[in-house]
Protein backbone atom coordinates (compact mmCIF):
# COMPACT_ATOMS: atom_id res chain seq x y z
CA UNK A 1 0.00 0.00 0.00
CA UNK A 2 3.19 2.32 1.06
CA UNK A 3 3.96 1.47 -2.79
CA UNK A 4 0.91 2.92 -3.94
CA UNK A 5 1.08 5.70 -1.93
CA UNK A 6 4.40 6.84 -2.64
CA UNK A 7 3.38 6.19 -6.54
CA UNK A 8 0.61 8.09 -6.88
CA UNK A 9 2.16 11.21 -4.46
CA UNK A 10 2.49 13.57 -7.62
CA UNK A 11 -0.60 14.44 -8.61
CA UNK A 12 -2.58 13.19 -5.54
CA UNK A 13 -4.05 15.52 -3.07
CA UNK A 14 -4.64 13.99 0.64
CA UNK A 15 -8.31 15.38 1.86
CA UNK A 16 -7.85 13.68 4.74
CA UNK A 17 -5.13 12.83 7.03
CA UNK A 18 -3.84 11.29 10.22
CA UNK A 19 -5.83 12.64 13.17
CA UNK A 20 -8.79 14.24 10.30
CA UNK A 21 -10.46 10.71 10.01
CA UNK A 22 -10.92 10.00 14.05
CA UNK A 23 -12.15 13.69 14.18
CA UNK A 24 -14.52 12.96 11.76
CA UNK A 25 -15.36 9.62 13.41
CA UNK A 26 -16.02 11.75 16.45
CA UNK A 27 -18.46 14.11 14.97
CA UNK A 28 -20.31 11.18 13.53
CA UNK A 29 -20.39 9.40 16.62
CA UNK A 30 -22.22 12.10 18.31
CA UNK A 31 -24.64 12.36 15.34
CA UNK A 32 -25.81 8.85 15.96
CA UNK A 33 -26.07 9.57 19.75
CA UNK A 34 -28.38 12.40 19.35
CA UNK A 35 -30.38 10.83 16.75
CA UNK A 36 -30.73 7.25 17.84
CA UNK A 37 -31.31 9.21 22.08
CA UNK A 38 -28.24 7.33 23.18
CA UNK A 39 -27.93 4.51 20.48
CA UNK A 40 -29.85 1.84 22.84
CA UNK A 41 -30.94 0.01 20.23
CA UNK A 42 -28.57 0.07 17.28
CA UNK A 43 -25.92 -2.23 15.46
CA UNK A 44 -22.91 -1.22 13.86
CA UNK A 45 -22.79 -3.22 10.34
CA UNK A 46 -19.22 -2.54 8.26
CA UNK A 47 -19.23 -3.40 4.75
CA UNK A 48 -15.72 -5.16 4.45
CA UNK A 49 -12.96 -4.02 4.43
CA UNK A 50 -12.77 -0.76 5.51
CA UNK A 51 -16.23 -0.17 6.57
CA UNK A 52 -15.67 -2.90 9.15
CA UNK A 53 -12.36 -0.93 10.72
CA UNK A 54 -14.17 2.14 10.76
CA UNK A 55 -17.37 0.52 12.52
CA UNK A 56 -15.69 -0.66 15.47
CA UNK A 57 -13.54 3.05 15.82
CA UNK A 58 -17.26 4.37 15.51
CA UNK A 59 -18.33 2.01 18.27
CA UNK A 60 -15.45 2.54 20.39
CA UNK A 61 -16.26 6.05 20.57
CA UNK A 62 -19.91 5.54 21.25
CA UNK A 63 -18.72 3.44 24.29
CA UNK A 64 -16.28 6.50 25.50
CA UNK A 65 -18.80 8.90 25.30
CA UNK A 66 -22.08 6.83 26.34
CA UNK A 67 -20.51 4.34 27.96
CA UNK A 68 -22.74 1.78 26.40
CA UNK A 69 -21.27 -1.14 23.95
CA UNK A 70 -22.59 -1.04 20.82
CA UNK A 71 -22.69 -4.19 18.89
CA UNK A 72 -20.66 -3.91 16.05
CA UNK A 73 -20.61 -6.66 13.04
CA UNK A 74 -20.02 -7.17 9.18
CA UNK A 75 -21.91 -7.69 5.68
CA UNK A 76 -20.26 -8.87 3.02
CA UNK A 77 -22.39 -7.89 0.00
CA UNK A 78 -20.61 -9.67 -3.03
CA UNK A 79 -23.31 -12.30 -3.82
CA UNK A 80 -25.87 -9.53 -3.77
CA UNK A 81 -23.77 -7.52 -6.27
CA UNK A 82 -25.39 -6.35 -9.30
CA UNK A 83 -22.31 -5.91 -11.35
CA UNK A 84 -21.45 -9.68 -10.46
CA UNK A 85 -21.59 -10.52 -14.52
CA UNK A 86 -19.19 -7.60 -14.97
CA UNK A 87 -15.96 -8.64 -13.66
CA UNK A 88 -13.96 -12.30 -12.66
CA UNK A 89 -15.78 -13.57 -9.65
CA UNK A 90 -14.59 -12.55 -6.43
CA UNK A 91 -13.54 -13.86 -3.10
CA UNK A 92 -16.05 -13.68 -0.16
CA UNK A 93 -15.65 -11.19 2.57
CA UNK A 94 -17.16 -11.92 6.07
CA UNK A 95 -19.85 -11.33 7.08
CA UNK A 96 -20.29 -11.52 11.21
CA UNK A 97 -23.66 -10.37 13.07
CA UNK A 98 -23.85 -9.95 16.45
CA UNK A 99 -25.04 -12.86 18.64
CA UNK A 100 -28.91 -11.08 19.00
CA UNK A 101 -28.80 -10.44 15.23
CA UNK A 102 -30.44 -7.35 13.78
CA UNK A 103 -34.27 -7.98 14.83
CA UNK A 104 -36.10 -4.76 16.02
CA UNK A 105 -32.74 -3.12 15.96
CA UNK A 106 -31.37 -0.10 14.34
CA UNK A 107 -28.95 -0.52 11.88
CA UNK A 108 -26.44 1.48 11.13
CA UNK A 109 -24.38 0.43 7.82
CA UNK A 110 -20.77 2.09 7.47
CA UNK A 111 -18.84 2.16 4.53
CA UNK A 112 -15.97 3.89 3.85
CA UNK A 113 -16.61 5.87 0.19
CA UNK A 114 -20.31 6.45 -0.75
CA UNK A 115 -20.58 6.95 -4.73
CA UNK A 116 -23.20 5.11 -6.79
CA UNK A 117 -25.07 4.01 -3.63
CA UNK A 118 -25.35 -0.13 -5.81
CA UNK A 119 -23.21 -1.38 -2.64
CA UNK A 120 -25.52 0.17 -0.01
CA UNK A 121 -28.22 -1.23 -2.62
CA UNK A 122 -27.24 -4.50 -2.39
CA UNK A 123 -26.29 -4.29 1.68
CA UNK A 124 -29.88 -3.69 2.10
CA UNK A 125 -31.21 -7.11 0.00
CA UNK A 126 -28.34 -8.74 2.16
CA UNK A 127 -30.23 -7.25 5.40
CA UNK A 128 -33.54 -8.60 3.90
CA UNK A 129 -32.29 -11.86 4.10
CA UNK A 130 -30.81 -11.90 7.20
CA UNK A 131 -33.59 -10.33 9.88
CA UNK A 132 -35.78 -7.56 9.60
CA UNK A 133 -34.43 -4.25 11.80
CA UNK A 134 -36.54 -1.69 12.61
CA UNK A 135 -34.83 0.99 10.36
CA UNK A 136 -31.77 1.09 8.73
CA UNK A 137 -29.25 4.08 8.50
CA UNK A 138 -26.15 5.14 6.48
CA UNK A 139 -22.74 6.13 7.34
CA UNK A 140 -19.80 6.69 5.52
CA UNK A 141 -16.72 8.45 5.83
CA UNK A 142 -16.56 10.17 2.52
CA UNK A 143 -19.65 11.08 -0.10
CA UNK A 144 -18.10 11.73 -3.38
CA UNK A 145 -21.50 12.10 -5.09
CA UNK A 146 -22.41 10.57 -8.16
CA UNK A 147 -25.23 8.53 -7.20
CA UNK A 148 -27.03 6.35 -9.35
CA UNK A 149 -29.97 5.38 -6.99
CA UNK A 150 -32.01 7.42 -4.85
CA UNK A 151 -29.92 6.75 -1.60
CA UNK A 152 -28.54 9.30 0.76
CA UNK A 153 -25.98 8.93 3.92
CA UNK A 154 -27.47 9.67 7.20
CA UNK A 155 -23.90 10.24 8.40
CA UNK A 156 -21.39 11.67 6.42
CA UNK A 157 -17.76 12.29 7.34
CA UNK A 158 -16.60 14.54 4.57
CA UNK A 159 -18.62 15.77 1.55
CA UNK A 160 -16.13 15.56 -1.56
CA UNK A 161 -17.08 17.03 -4.83
CA UNK A 162 -15.54 14.46 -7.14
CA UNK A 163 -15.27 14.08 -11.11
CA UNK A 164 -15.88 10.65 -12.12
CA UNK A 165 -12.56 10.28 -13.80
CA UNK A 166 -11.04 10.85 -10.13
CA UNK A 167 -10.43 8.12 -7.51
CA UNK A 168 -11.20 7.85 -3.87
CA UNK A 169 -8.83 6.12 -2.11
CA UNK A 170 -9.04 5.25 1.82
CA UNK A 171 -6.33 4.23 3.98
CA UNK A 172 -7.05 3.16 7.47
CA UNK A 173 -4.05 2.23 10.18
CA UNK A 174 -5.80 -1.28 10.69
CA UNK A 175 -5.59 -2.19 7.12
CA UNK A 176 -2.75 -0.03 5.25
CA UNK A 177 -0.56 1.19 8.81
CA UNK A 178 -2.25 4.58 7.99
CA UNK A 179 -5.11 7.03 8.08
CA UNK A 180 -5.78 8.98 4.61
CA UNK A 181 -8.22 9.94 2.19
CA UNK A 182 -6.54 10.39 -1.15
CA UNK A 183 -7.54 11.89 -4.55
CA UNK A 184 -6.43 10.24 -7.49
CA UNK A 185 -6.55 11.08 -11.33
CA UNK A 186 -7.21 8.33 -13.24
CA UNK A 187 -4.12 7.31 -14.31
CA UNK A 188 -2.55 7.64 -11.10
CA UNK A 189 -4.46 4.45 -10.24
CA UNK B 1 -9.46 -20.30 -12.00
CA UNK B 2 -10.31 -22.23 -14.90
CA UNK B 3 -13.30 -22.06 -16.91
CA UNK B 4 -14.03 -26.18 -16.05
CA UNK B 5 -13.58 -28.22 -12.98
CA UNK B 6 -12.60 -31.65 -14.63
CA UNK B 7 -9.86 -32.56 -12.75
CA UNK B 8 -8.34 -31.88 -9.24
CA UNK B 9 -5.14 -31.07 -10.91
CA UNK B 10 -6.77 -28.17 -12.53
CA UNK B 11 -6.69 -26.35 -9.39
CA UNK B 12 -3.80 -24.39 -8.30
CA UNK B 13 -3.25 -23.93 -4.57
CA UNK B 14 -4.44 -20.47 -4.62
CA UNK B 15 -7.40 -21.73 -6.60
CA UNK B 16 -8.23 -24.98 -4.10
CA UNK B 17 -7.55 -21.98 -0.86
CA UNK B 18 -10.05 -19.74 -2.63
CA UNK B 19 -13.01 -22.34 -2.88
CA UNK B 20 -12.12 -23.69 0.66
CA UNK B 21 -12.16 -19.68 1.81
CA UNK B 22 -15.45 -19.38 -0.04
CA UNK B 23 -16.98 -22.41 1.03
CA UNK B 24 -16.74 -21.33 4.78
CA UNK B 25 -18.04 -18.24 4.09
CA UNK B 26 -21.13 -19.81 2.40
CA UNK B 27 -21.77 -22.15 5.07
CA UNK B 28 -23.22 -19.63 7.31
CA UNK B 29 -25.57 -19.50 4.93
CA UNK B 30 -26.56 -23.20 5.91
CA UNK B 31 -27.36 -21.39 9.17
CA UNK B 32 -29.97 -18.87 8.49
CA UNK B 33 -33.73 -19.23 8.24
CA UNK B 34 -33.56 -17.82 4.58
CA UNK B 35 -30.79 -20.48 3.10
CA UNK B 36 -30.89 -18.85 -0.47
CA UNK B 37 -28.69 -16.16 -2.69
CA UNK B 38 -30.04 -14.23 -5.68
CA UNK B 39 -26.15 -13.98 -7.07
CA UNK B 40 -26.89 -17.08 -10.21
CA UNK B 41 -30.75 -15.52 -10.97
CA UNK B 42 -31.25 -15.98 -14.45
CA UNK B 43 -28.11 -18.80 -15.07
CA UNK B 44 -29.23 -22.49 -15.85
CA UNK B 45 -27.22 -25.50 -14.53
CA UNK B 46 -27.67 -28.62 -16.17
CA UNK B 47 -27.35 -31.70 -13.84
CA UNK B 48 -26.23 -34.38 -16.95
CA UNK B 49 -26.04 -37.66 -14.90
CA UNK B 50 -25.29 -40.89 -17.13
CA UNK B 51 -24.77 -43.33 -13.91
CA UNK B 52 -27.24 -43.12 -11.38
CA UNK B 53 -26.06 -41.19 -8.56
CA UNK B 54 -28.94 -39.80 -5.98
CA UNK B 55 -26.57 -38.40 -3.28
CA UNK B 56 -24.28 -36.08 -5.58
CA UNK B 57 -27.20 -35.03 -7.87
CA UNK B 58 -29.24 -33.86 -5.04
CA UNK B 59 -26.19 -32.23 -3.56
CA UNK B 60 -25.35 -30.19 -7.09
CA UNK B 61 -29.27 -29.29 -7.10
CA UNK B 62 -29.26 -28.02 -3.52
CA UNK B 63 -26.31 -25.77 -4.28
CA UNK B 64 -27.33 -24.25 -7.52
CA UNK B 65 -31.00 -23.72 -6.06
CA UNK B 66 -29.60 -22.30 -3.02
CA UNK B 67 -27.84 -19.29 -5.45
CA UNK B 68 -31.11 -19.25 -7.19
CA UNK B 69 -29.84 -20.55 -10.61
CA UNK B 70 -32.28 -23.15 -12.37
CA UNK B 71 -31.61 -26.38 -12.68
CA UNK B 72 -32.69 -29.14 -15.40
CA UNK B 73 -32.13 -32.58 -14.17
CA UNK B 74 -31.50 -34.61 -17.33
CA UNK B 75 -30.92 -38.87 -17.07
CA UNK B 76 -29.70 -40.53 -19.01
CA UNK B 77 -32.01 -43.14 -18.75
CA UNK B 78 -35.31 -42.99 -20.21
CA UNK B 79 -33.90 -40.03 -22.24
CA UNK B 80 -32.85 -40.14 -26.13
CA UNK B 81 -29.53 -41.20 -24.45
CA UNK B 82 -31.09 -44.79 -24.12
CA UNK B 83 -32.37 -44.65 -27.75
CA UNK B 84 -28.62 -44.51 -29.41
CA UNK B 85 -28.16 -40.18 -29.19
CA UNK B 86 -24.36 -39.80 -28.92
CA UNK B 87 -22.99 -37.22 -25.73
CA UNK B 88 -21.92 -35.03 -28.44
CA UNK B 89 -25.77 -34.39 -29.26
CA UNK B 90 -27.16 -34.51 -26.10
CA UNK B 91 -23.99 -31.79 -25.71
CA UNK B 92 -25.63 -30.02 -28.31
CA UNK B 93 -29.55 -29.98 -27.74
CA UNK B 94 -28.20 -28.79 -24.07
CA UNK B 95 -26.18 -25.96 -25.61
CA UNK B 96 -29.10 -24.80 -27.41
CA UNK B 97 -31.27 -24.64 -24.56
CA UNK B 98 -28.41 -22.12 -23.14
CA UNK B 99 -26.75 -23.89 -20.30
CA UNK B 100 -24.54 -22.00 -18.81
CA UNK B 101 -23.22 -25.11 -16.13
CA UNK B 102 -22.65 -28.29 -17.00
CA UNK B 103 -22.87 -31.33 -14.28
CA UNK B 104 -21.87 -34.71 -15.78
CA UNK B 105 -21.62 -37.72 -14.41
CA UNK B 106 -20.27 -40.63 -17.06
CA UNK B 107 -18.97 -43.70 -16.76
CA UNK B 108 -16.25 -42.92 -19.33
CA UNK B 109 -13.42 -41.75 -18.21
CA UNK B 110 -13.09 -38.76 -20.17
CA UNK B 111 -16.38 -37.82 -20.94
CA UNK B 112 -16.32 -34.44 -19.20
CA UNK B 113 -12.94 -33.46 -20.95
CA UNK B 114 -14.71 -34.35 -24.08
CA UNK B 115 -17.50 -32.51 -23.08
CA UNK B 116 -15.85 -29.47 -22.64
CA UNK B 117 -14.89 -28.98 -26.14
CA UNK B 118 -18.52 -28.98 -27.22
CA UNK B 119 -20.02 -26.69 -25.00
CA UNK B 120 -20.07 -22.89 -24.19
CA UNK B 121 -20.88 -23.14 -20.41
CA UNK B 122 -18.81 -24.22 -17.34
CA UNK B 123 -18.68 -28.30 -17.02
CA UNK B 124 -17.77 -29.42 -13.90
CA UNK B 125 -16.91 -33.30 -13.58
CA UNK B 126 -19.56 -34.99 -10.94
CA UNK B 127 -17.18 -38.20 -11.35
CA UNK B 128 -16.02 -40.32 -14.73
CA UNK B 129 -15.26 -43.65 -14.72
CA UNK B 130 -12.30 -44.60 -12.47
CA UNK B 131 -11.19 -41.66 -13.44
CA UNK B 132 -11.35 -38.02 -10.67
CA UNK B 133 -14.71 -36.83 -8.65
CA UNK B 134 -12.82 -33.14 -7.79
CA UNK B 135 -15.81 -31.74 -5.94
CA UNK B 136 -15.88 -34.70 -3.64
CA UNK B 137 -12.14 -34.15 -2.88
CA UNK B 138 -12.79 -30.52 -1.81
CA UNK B 139 -15.39 -31.74 0.18
CA UNK B 140 -13.54 -33.79 1.96
CA UNK B 141 -10.32 -31.07 2.40
CA UNK B 142 -12.83 -28.48 3.42
CA UNK B 143 -14.57 -30.98 6.36
CA UNK B 144 -11.07 -32.09 7.36
CA UNK B 145 -9.82 -28.21 7.62
CA UNK B 146 -12.74 -27.49 9.41
CA UNK B 147 -12.41 -30.37 12.06
CA UNK B 148 -8.39 -29.93 11.85
CA UNK B 149 -7.33 -26.76 10.27
CA UNK B 150 -4.97 -25.79 7.74
CA UNK B 151 -3.82 -29.47 6.06
CA UNK B 152 0.21 -28.21 5.23
CA UNK B 153 2.08 -30.96 6.73
CA UNK B 154 -1.03 -33.03 7.64
CA UNK B 155 -1.45 -36.90 7.52
CA UNK B 156 -4.43 -38.68 5.53
CA UNK B 157 -4.55 -42.23 4.62
CA UNK B 158 -7.04 -43.56 1.81
CA UNK B 159 -7.89 -47.48 2.50
CA UNK B 160 -9.37 -49.60 0.08
CA UNK B 161 -10.26 -49.86 -3.65
CA UNK B 162 -8.22 -47.37 -5.00
CA UNK B 163 -8.07 -48.70 -8.50
CA UNK B 164 -11.49 -48.39 -8.85
CA UNK B 165 -11.78 -45.07 -6.97
CA UNK B 166 -12.00 -41.33 -8.47
CA UNK B 167 -12.50 -40.39 -5.13
CA UNK B 168 -8.92 -41.66 -4.28
CA UNK B 169 -7.64 -40.12 -7.59
CA UNK B 170 -8.94 -36.80 -7.22
CA UNK B 171 -7.77 -36.64 -3.23
CA UNK B 172 -4.60 -37.85 -3.70
CA UNK B 173 -4.25 -34.83 -6.22
CA UNK B 174 -6.08 -31.95 -4.36
CA UNK B 175 -4.39 -33.13 -0.86
CA UNK B 176 -0.93 -32.87 -1.91
CA UNK B 177 -1.71 -29.53 -3.61
CA UNK B 178 -2.84 -28.52 0.12
CA UNK B 179 0.47 -29.76 1.26
CA UNK B 180 -0.95 -33.14 3.16
CA UNK B 181 0.83 -36.33 3.07
CA UNK B 182 -1.07 -39.03 1.46
CA UNK B 183 -0.75 -42.65 2.21
CA UNK B 184 -2.78 -45.10 0.13
CA UNK B 185 -3.46 -48.47 1.87
CA UNK B 186 -4.33 -51.21 -0.41
CA UNK B 187 -4.40 -54.69 -1.00
CA UNK B 188 -2.00 -54.70 -4.09
CA UNK B 189 -4.34 -56.12 -6.75
CA UNK B 190 -6.56 -52.88 -5.55
CA UNK B 191 -3.83 -50.42 -6.71
CA UNK B 192 -3.54 -49.33 -10.10
CA UNK B 193 0.26 -49.55 -11.90
CA UNK B 194 0.33 -45.85 -12.36
CA UNK B 195 0.36 -45.63 -8.66
CA UNK B 196 4.35 -45.08 -8.26
CA UNK B 197 4.12 -41.76 -10.05
CA UNK B 198 1.23 -40.31 -7.84
CA UNK B 199 2.45 -37.84 -5.03
CA UNK B 200 1.88 -40.46 -2.09
CA UNK B 201 3.22 -43.57 0.14
CA UNK B 202 1.57 -46.68 -0.57
CA UNK B 203 1.25 -49.47 2.06
CA UNK B 204 -0.22 -52.83 2.34
CA UNK B 205 -0.21 -52.53 6.11
CA UNK B 206 -2.95 -50.58 7.43
CA UNK B 207 -1.91 -50.97 11.06
CA UNK B 208 1.28 -49.56 10.81
CA UNK B 209 0.39 -46.48 9.19
CA UNK B 210 -3.39 -45.88 11.66
CA UNK B 211 -1.04 -44.36 14.73
CA UNK B 212 0.12 -41.60 12.66
CA UNK B 213 -2.49 -40.51 10.82
CA UNK B 214 -4.71 -37.60 10.83
CA UNK B 215 -7.33 -38.31 8.67
CA UNK B 216 -8.22 -41.99 8.00
CA UNK B 217 -10.25 -42.50 4.67
CA UNK B 218 -12.45 -45.32 4.15
CA UNK B 219 -13.35 -46.33 0.41
CA UNK B 220 -15.95 -48.31 -0.28
CA UNK B 221 -15.69 -51.57 -1.58
CA UNK B 222 -17.22 -51.64 -4.76
CA UNK B 223 -18.88 -55.06 -5.06
CA UNK B 224 -20.70 -54.25 -8.37
CA UNK B 225 -16.76 -53.83 -9.63
CA UNK B 226 -15.84 -56.86 -8.10
CA UNK B 227 -15.58 -58.86 -11.53
CA UNK B 228 -12.39 -60.42 -10.95
CA UNK B 229 -10.55 -62.42 -8.14
CA UNK B 230 -8.81 -58.96 -6.09
CA UNK B 231 -9.37 -60.08 -2.78
CA UNK B 232 -10.25 -63.82 -1.78
CA UNK B 233 -13.05 -63.37 0.59
CA UNK B 234 -14.93 -60.28 1.55
CA UNK B 235 -14.13 -61.56 5.49
CA UNK B 236 -10.46 -61.38 4.73
CA UNK B 237 -10.60 -58.12 3.17
CA UNK B 238 -12.68 -56.82 5.99
CA UNK B 239 -10.52 -58.72 8.61
CA UNK B 240 -7.29 -56.71 7.23
CA UNK B 241 -8.60 -53.63 5.97
CA UNK B 242 -11.77 -53.11 7.70
CA UNK B 243 -11.92 -50.43 9.92
CA UNK B 244 -13.46 -51.50 13.26
CA UNK B 245 -12.97 -50.21 16.86
CA UNK B 246 -9.83 -52.11 17.84
CA UNK B 247 -8.06 -50.42 15.05
CA UNK B 248 -9.38 -46.90 15.93
CA UNK B 249 -7.97 -47.33 19.39
CA UNK B 250 -4.69 -47.40 17.37
CA UNK B 251 -5.13 -43.59 16.17
CA UNK B 252 -4.36 -40.68 17.65
CA UNK B 253 -7.08 -39.08 19.84
CA UNK B 254 -7.83 -36.02 17.49
CA UNK B 255 -7.95 -38.28 14.62
CA UNK B 256 -10.81 -38.09 12.24
CA UNK B 257 -12.19 -40.99 10.04
CA UNK B 258 -13.77 -40.34 6.79
CA UNK B 259 -15.99 -42.07 4.48
CA UNK B 260 -17.68 -40.60 1.06
CA UNK B 261 -20.69 -43.06 1.33
CA UNK B 262 -22.78 -44.99 0.79
CA UNK B 263 -20.80 -47.25 3.12
CA UNK B 264 -21.21 -51.01 3.51
CA UNK B 265 -21.12 -51.39 7.18
CA UNK B 266 -19.84 -54.01 8.84
CA UNK B 267 -17.38 -54.44 5.52
CA UNK B 268 -15.09 -51.68 4.81
CA UNK B 269 -16.52 -50.13 8.23
CA UNK B 270 -17.66 -51.31 11.85
CA UNK B 271 -21.02 -49.76 12.09
CA UNK B 272 -19.92 -48.27 15.92
CA UNK B 273 -16.73 -46.69 14.06
CA UNK B 274 -19.39 -44.81 11.28
CA UNK B 275 -21.41 -43.64 14.13
CA UNK B 276 -18.83 -42.51 17.12
CA UNK B 277 -18.23 -38.80 17.42
CA UNK B 278 -14.74 -39.47 15.19
CA UNK B 279 -16.77 -39.73 12.21
CA UNK B 280 -17.33 -37.08 10.01
CA UNK B 281 -19.39 -38.87 7.47
CA UNK B 282 -22.94 -37.25 7.96
CA UNK B 283 -20.66 -33.43 8.02
CA UNK B 284 -19.54 -34.75 4.74
CA UNK B 285 -22.67 -34.51 3.18
CA UNK B 286 -23.84 -30.74 4.90
CA UNK B 287 -20.16 -29.49 3.31
CA UNK B 288 -20.54 -31.03 0.00
CA UNK B 289 -23.45 -28.37 -0.54
CA UNK B 290 -21.73 -25.90 0.77
CA UNK B 291 -18.49 -26.62 -1.43
CA UNK B 292 -20.46 -26.89 -5.06
CA UNK B 293 -22.10 -23.73 -3.90
CA UNK B 294 -18.58 -22.17 -3.89
CA UNK B 295 -17.29 -23.89 -7.17
CA UNK B 296 -20.82 -23.20 -9.05
CA UNK B 297 -20.31 -19.61 -7.79
CA UNK B 298 -16.88 -19.57 -8.76
CA UNK B 299 -17.24 -20.89 -12.18
CA UNK B 300 -20.43 -19.39 -13.04
CA UNK B 301 -21.17 -15.80 -10.51
CA UNK B 302 -18.22 -13.72 -12.38
CA UNK B 303 -17.96 -12.09 -16.39
CA UNK B 304 -19.09 -14.74 -18.56
CA UNK B 305 -15.51 -14.85 -20.38
CA UNK B 306 -17.03 -15.95 -23.77
CA UNK B 307 -15.71 -20.05 -24.24
CA UNK B 308 -15.23 -20.73 -27.75
CA UNK B 309 -17.17 -24.25 -28.85
CA UNK B 310 -14.71 -26.09 -30.67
Amino acid sequence: MTDAISHARGSARAVLEGPDINRALIRISHEILERTKGAEDIVLLGIPTRGVHLARRLAAYVKQFEGRSVPVGSLDVTMYRDDLRLRPARALGRTELPADGIDGRVVVLVDDVLYSGRTVRSALDALNDLGRPQAVQLAALVDRGHRELPIRADYVGKNLPTSKSEIVKVYLEENDGRDAVLLLKEDDK
Amino acid sequence: MKRHLISAADLSRDDALLILDTADELAKISERSIKKLPTLRGRTVVNLFFEDSTRTRISFEAAAKRLSADVINFSAKGSSVSKGESLKDTALTLEAMGADAVVIRHGASGAPHRLAGWVRGSVVNAGDGTHEHPTQALLDAFTMRRRLGPLDGRRVTIVGDVLHSRVARSNVLLLSTLGAEVTLVAPPTLLPVTVDSWPCEVSYDLDTVLPKSDVVMMLRVQRERMNAAFFPTEREYSRRYGLDRDRVAKMHDDAIVMHPGPMNRGMEIAAEVADSPRSTIVEQVANGVTTRMAVLYLLLGGADLGGEIQ
